[in-house]
């Protein structure tokens, strides 16, 4: 069968190496809005050879995305091309009658997008929404666009796909439906396929099958690919050649090796120093590399560099507009600072003191060390067989009552001054367990001690004196803040209910103390949230958080929907928050990279039960628990040759559904080692080495 | 499926017996002695005569036992006697329905016939001529009284240009024929009426687009609107990069969205028009279960309103239950 | 910023239509609301000030000048007692008016509590409360105001309580939905970690954000309580004659089909003001629905 699906004596004649498939020459693309022009693609030209694997990478608001659907003027109002040509084996695409247009788009070019929950009609069964992409190009009838969709199914990972194709998307978690989406994509054998994020909205386990099949079927279906992401780990997996795209040019063009060790403009130096590397882990070494600033406003380009406001190399001549010139063989770069042909420095972290605005003696620093060492200081969280079951809507009227098992008997302990990570996939609970030490939600079962006092099911009256020292961070920055409130008055909110500060002066000084303490400007006090960027809004919920003069803050995904650089910049600053005032961090991400960065300890979590407890060194050097394997080699390295040497573990199958959960250890039903006693006994949390507990009955034996 | 379904209609008959609870209710506990309202005053005065009426209706037991004999005489189809026309209501409703239904069936189709199609070309022609067009008659529908459009177009298509025939369901000479399932329409094609037909046929005219005219505003609206929200789905600019025609993609991709929340309206507006042309056939003197309701209310006739009321609210429960079941078909998400 | 005339919005691709200029969109865009709103400020005004402006009292009969046409007198004409049609017009605006606001402001706020207890309540309560909306949405609102002004007698404050039985179950509705929306939102959540009270967080937080659509239901729904009003009159139900109401004023004249201004102006009266209220109420939508305010 896996014959019939590769590419073998197409109709469509294979171009001749040296001419690329597709040519990008000085497209423009802008947005007409009340506002004035947005510039999103400005002047970008870019080429792709046959069968080659290129990736676009930039931060939100680059253009990339843009750029895409541009090539397939997929734009709609009031988005419009303004210039360039998009030249598609060799005819301008610009330029095509619908007719001709409607021929190229699904044949000749196809596209993933981003988000695979919504790129699929809910009430269409797949059958009918992946054969009508091959019959409506005329290669294929119905009987046989039908059964080249099963072999396509079945060709992208999805078991029983007989049955598959009988179901509806609603049926078929994220990953599967972006299987879904790369069938249709290849189903007609496209000489380019344009893959627009297509991994961003999935877990890291199932980012890593996605992409390792993106590879496989560039390799068997020779098709060209543009691979568009903010992640530079992901584009090292794929492509070959790289362009970086900042303010809606292009800035950097090069092979992925070289551009990634040695980036030669700066966005691309900043982009690749402002990651923390899951694989280079140096001790003691907690600040990230940052730019400060956000990128220009659209409306309203600066006249020279576009960089340049926020480049920590800026020379005089920057103030003129820099062109996208060739440095070396294939590879070109648009700065005046490295056009003579040098590299730029490497990064060395300068640690940035905080303004010494705040007044608080701190609590030993040092503690977070006396924790990993075992020298266990009185714990201030303490969690024991911490239970808690959504109850779900009845299906009928009689019906059983079913509930989602979110947390099924977790354990916990954090010292006073340990920043402890916790990491699962989405749907692991982790979300639901800081809720539930936060005591937004009310536990099913078990304790949770907070200095002692057992929060669990006390009634909000004896919780709320507490809350002066326990506070949260939350992960959506366009959400955690109240959008009719001032950012005076969302901080003025925590201080004078608890009355922290005593009167109007006192209040506004502590409000300014805080702006200043977080790294923003005074007057913001006055705005709306809606006025600010995002990592500006994070600021603001990390600002509210400390407030209180809180000992312990719980972070959920404080970071996970920003851009790469203000990752680096909000990780800094909890960083520097936590040195200055001795805070204790539950610090969720479902970036391991990250929150090795961040923890002394971490706890990975899987479908509500704790699978591994480690100091962070300790799990990333030798994790016990299959599940943590799999992690930790899931996660893309921006470094093509490292990449290569590292072995992929590819853990195959998605998470079980909590409603109904495995019986005996929870992760048998994906664990290559399972035995039958894994079906039988759950495992219990056991300790191995020195704090390093696991669930498992064969540790560190796969 | 059907354990949707199952649990669909359970929730329906709950809410039925819970309809007929406030029918109870509200005809066992309104302010005005319903003996007094039934014997006139006379009787009334009559102690004894009182205590024995009281005692053969079963007035005098505790409200409970009342109404279980009430639900039991509903089972057995007994809605009371009217006392306007002294026949059992439910009589009364079923000789009143198929006028009722007739009309209102016709409105309905003329209102969806018309309202999809204008509301799915003024989504697709987004800020063209034919969207302004819809929404102006959108609008002008959904904002002119029904009583007072009634009026007007009696008063000129009846009065003025005597182009349209008069109020009624047929014209005085005319000869009803044989009822048989009492849709004058239907009867008509059976008998092979012709020449009832037509008149039937024509006296249906006014009423129907009177009535459709708030129906018509609101199918459009709705239509148009979700035509709109699944036009912006991620999904619509997916079917557009596989290369398909924008007519296929609105056809096969969009429409299918839209249809989901149009069926909702579209249900609830077909129960609305059979239970809510009270004010349309008073003006038309169409002889339906409107014009029964104003005139048993017009007479405190309130056997009769509480038994229409229960109708009215049983048809809606109905209809309900029918969207629900709709939805199973027209949206696979629903069914866990 | 300069001012680029984006009518010229210059694109390669030749077959794509142009875009309007930025003056046409904001002319298309505020032009209906604007009117919307001015016809409904236009008829507050007539009703405030009817006595100034009335040429006759509403209800003075004069048996001598009966269905007169409308003349320089009588703008409108006279109705069959006599009375001058263009003054019981202006009247009847302001029962139109008055019950059309008492009728939604009154069930909104008894719904929007209902439905914010509700939602906020869970369990056992917001099962009752939204159990009984259901058994209120399945009586048809002229059904059962009949039905409760039948057995509670005519007169205004009847039927607005019989308008209101039925009015408040869609607020309800519309509340609890809004109030789980954002109870989920994670400012609701930050309120709650900062240790306010439920009653706090549902005043300062919940309620701020939520009386959008809120205010998008009233605004278009007066209208409607307009008309159901003024059919209920027509049906005898409303008003006490002879206070002069618009639905009434039809009902007098409606087998007057020579004269046909007795019934013909008190309708076109309720068809505007209830445009007003739609023109206007489409554009408070508009204007607080993020997506349509994109272009």
């Amino acid at each position: 069968m896996a014959d019939t699906l590769t590419k073998a004596g197409d109709a469509k004649a294979p171009p001749s190496k040296t001419e690329p498939v597709l040519d990008v020459r000085g497209l423009k693309t802008q947005f007409f809005t009340d506002a004035g022009i947005v510039r999103a693609v400005d002047g970008v030209s870019f080429k792709v050879g046959a069968g080659e694997t290129l990736g676009i990478v930039g931060e939100s608001g680059s253009g990339k995305t843009m750029a895409a659907m541009s090539l397939m003027r997929l734009l709609e109002d009031p988005a419009r091309i303004v210039a360039g040509e998009v030249l598609f084996q060799g005819r301008d695409v610009l330029k095509m009658t619908d007719k001709e247009l409607r021929a190229l788009r699904g044949d000749g070019i196809a596209m993933v997008f981003q988000d695979p929950m919504s790129a699929l009609n809910p009430v269409l069964r797949i059958a009918k929404q992946l054969a009508e992409i091959m019959v409506v190009h005329g290669k294929f009838d119905e009987r046989q666009a039908l059964d080249r969709s099963v072999s396509l199914l079945g060709r992208m990972g999805i078991t029983a796909p007989e049955r598959a194709v009988q179901s509806y998307p609603h049926q078929f978690s994220g990953g599967m439906r972006q299987r879904v989406m790369l069938a249709m994509g290849f189903s007609n054998d496209p000489v380019l396929l344009l893959a627009d994020e297509p991994t961003t909205a999935l877990d890291v386990t199932i980012q890593a099958q996605i992409l390792d099949l993106i590879s496989e079927l560039n390799r068997d279906f020779g098709a060209a690919i543009v691979l568009i992401s903010h992640n530079l780990g992901a584009i090292a997996s794929v492509c070959t050649r790289v362009i970086v795209m900042y303010a809606g040019e292009v800035v950097e063009e090069g092979p992925s090796q070289a551009i990634l060790s040695d980036p030669r403009h700066p966005y691309t130096w900043a982009l690749i120093n402002a990651v923390p590397r899951i694989d280079r882990h140096v001790a003691g070494e907690k600040r990230l590399v940052t730019i400060e600033g956000v990128p220009p406003d659209p409306l309203d380009y600066p006249k020279g560099c576009r960089f340049a406001a926020r480049c920590p190399f800026r020379i005089a001549k920057c103030d003129e507009h820099p062109e996208l010139e060739e440095i070396a063989p294939g590879r070109l770069t648009r700065c005046w600072v490295t056009q003579a042909g040098e590299p730029l420095p490497k990064p060395e972290t300068t640690k940035d003191a905080l303004p010494e605005t705040e007044s608080r003696v701190d609590i030993a620093p040092a503690s977070s060390a006396a924790a990993v060492n075992g020298k266990k200081a009185e714990p201030i969280l303490e969690v024991r067989g911490l239970v808690k079951h959504f109850p779900l809507p009845r299906d009928t009227f009689f019906g059983a009552q079913r509930v989602v098992h979110a947390i099924d008997g977790v354990d916990l302990e954090l010292a006073r001054g340990e920043t402890v990570g916790l990491v699962g996939e989405s749907g692991c609970g982790k979300s639901t367990l800081a809720r539930l030490v936060a005591r937004i939600h009310e536990p099913t079962d078990g304790e949770i001690r907070f200095e002692g006092t057992d929060i669990a099911n006390a009634p909000q009256s004896v919780i709320r004196p507490l809350r002066r020292r326990m506070q949260m961070v939350f992960q959506d920055p366009y959400s955690s803040l109240n959008p009719r409130m001032t950012v005076a008055e969302i901080l003025a909110e925590p201080l004078n209910f608890h009355g922290v500060t005593r009167s109007g002066a006192e209040t506004k000084a502590r409000i300014a103390e805080l702006l200043a303490t977080v790294g923003l400007a005074a007057k913001s006090a006055e705005r709306f949230p809606h006025e600010f960027s995002g990592g500006q809004r994070q600021r603001i919920s990390i600002a509210r958080a400390l407030a209180v003069r809180p000992d312990f803050v719980i972070a959920d995904e404080p970071i996970s929907a920003l851009d790469v650089n203000i990752q680096a910049q909000i990780i800094n600053l909890l960083i520097d928050l936590r040195e200055k005032f001795g805070l204790t961090y539950l610090f969720i991400a479902h970036d391991l990279a990250v929150v090795r960065h961040i923890s002394d300890r971490i706890v990975v979590l899987y479908l509500g039960k704790v699978a591994e407890v480690a100091p962070a060194d300790a799990l990333f050097d030798a994790p016990l628990h299959p599940y943590t394997r799999y992690l930790i080699s899931a996660v893309p390295i921006p470094d093509p040759d490292a990449e290569k040497q590292r072995p992929r573990l590819p853990l195959v199958g998605e998470p079980p559904s909590a409603i109904d959960p495995p019986s005996g250890c929870r992760f048998r039903t994906r664990c290559p080692i399972a035995q039958a006693i894994c079906a039988e006994v759950p495992p219990p949390l056991t300790a191995h080495r020195n704090g390093h507990f696991a669930a498992c009955h064969f540790p560190g034996q796969f | 499926m059907p354990r949707y379904i199952v649990s669909r209609i359970g929730a329906a008959l709950v809410m039925a017996l819970l309809a007929t609870l406030v029918v109870f209710l509200i005809s066992n506990t309104v302010p005005g002695d319903p003996v007094l309202a039934q014997l006139g005053d006379i009787a009334a005065s009559n102690k004894e005569f009182l205590a024995e009426w009281r005692a053969k209706w079963g007035l005098d037991l505790p409200l409970w036992q009342r109404y279980l004999i009430f639900l039991k005489g509903l089972f057995h189809g007994d809605l009371g006697i009217s006392i306007s026309s002294q026949r059992p209501v439910l009589e009364d409703i079923r000789s009143y329905a198929p006028a009722t239904i007739e009309l209102a069936t016709v409105s309905f189709i003329l209102s969806i016939l018309i309202g999809v199609p204008l509301g799915i070309m003024a989504a697709v022609k987004r800020d063209s001529w034919i969207d302004h067009v819809a929404r102006f008659i959108s609008l002008i529908g959904v904002s002119s009284p029904t009583f007072w459009l009634a009026f007007i177009m009696l008063a000129l298509f009846y009065g003025e240009l005597q182009i349209a025939p008069g109020p009624g369901r047929l014209d005085a000479i005319a000869i009803a024929p044989e009822p048989i399932t009492g849709l004058l329409l239907i009867d008509c094609l059976i008998t092979g009426d012709w020449a009832t037909l037509r008149d039937a046929a024509a006296h249906l005219v006014l009423p129907s687009i009177v009535l459709a005219a708030a129906t018509l505003g609101l199918v459009t609206r709705t239509t148009r609107a979700a035509m709109l929200d699944s036009l912006s789905q991620e999904y619509v600019r997916v079917a557009r990069a596989k290369g398909l025609k924008e007519r296929r993609i609105v056809v096969g991709h969009v429409l299918p969205n839209a249809l989901i929340p149009v069926v909702t309206l579209g249900g609830l507006a077909y129960a609305q028009l059979l239970t809510g042309a009270v004010l349309t056939e008073t003006i038309f003197s169409w002889p339906g279960l409107g014009r029964y309701t104003f005139r048993s209310a017009a007479a405190l006739d309130f056997p009769a309103i509480m038994g229409i009321t229960l109708v009215v609210a049983i048809t809606y429960l109905v209809i309900n239950l029918l969207i629900d079941i709709s939805y199973a078909i027209l949206d696979p998400r629903v069914v866990r | 910023m300069t001012v680029v005339d984006q009518s010229t919005a210059a694109s390669v691709i030749d077959n794509v239509k142009p875009l309007l200029s930025k003056r046409r969109r904001q002319l298309r865009r505020y032009f209906l609301p604007g009117l919307g709103l001015a016809i409904v400020l236009v008829w507050i005004l007539i009703a405030v000030c009817a006595p100034l402006i009335a040429p006759y009292a509403p209800d003075i009969v004069d048996v001598t000048k009966r269905l007169k046409p409308p003349s320089a007198q009588h703008w409108l004409g006279t109705d069959s007692l006599g009375r001058d049609v263009f003054s019981r017009l202006l009247y009847g605006a302001r029962v139109s008016l008055f019950t059309g606001f008492v009728v939604v402001l009154v069930g909104a706020a008894i719904g929007t509590l209902a439905g914010g207890i509700a939602a906020y309540a869970r369990g056992r309560t917001e099962e009752l409360i939204m159990r009984l909306t259901d058994l209120v949405l399945c009586f048809p609102p002229i059904i059962l105001a009949l039905a409760i002004a039948a057995a509670l007698g005519i007169g205004t404050t009847n039927t607005i309580i019989a308008m209101l039985v039925v009015w408040w179950p869609k607020f309800a509705r519309l509340a609890r939905s809004l109030v789980i929306v954002q109870r989920s939102q994670e400012y609701v959540e930050a309120a709650i970690v900062v240790g306010l009270k439920p009653s706090r967080i549902l005043l300062r937080h919940i309620i701020p954000n939520s009386v959008g659509p809120l205010i998008v239901l009233v605004t278009l729904d007066v209208g409607n309580a307009i008309i159901t009003f003024a059919g209920l009159s027509f049906l005898g139900l409303g008003v006490v004659p002879p206070t002069p109401e618009w639905g009434s004023m039809v009902a007098e004249g409606r087998e007057l089909v020579d004269q046909w201004w007795v019934a013909t102006f008190p309708g076109i009266a309720i068809l505007t003001i209830v445009l007003g209220f739609n023109f206007f109420g489409d554009g408070v939508r508009d204007w607080l629905d993020p997506k349509s305010r994109r272009r």
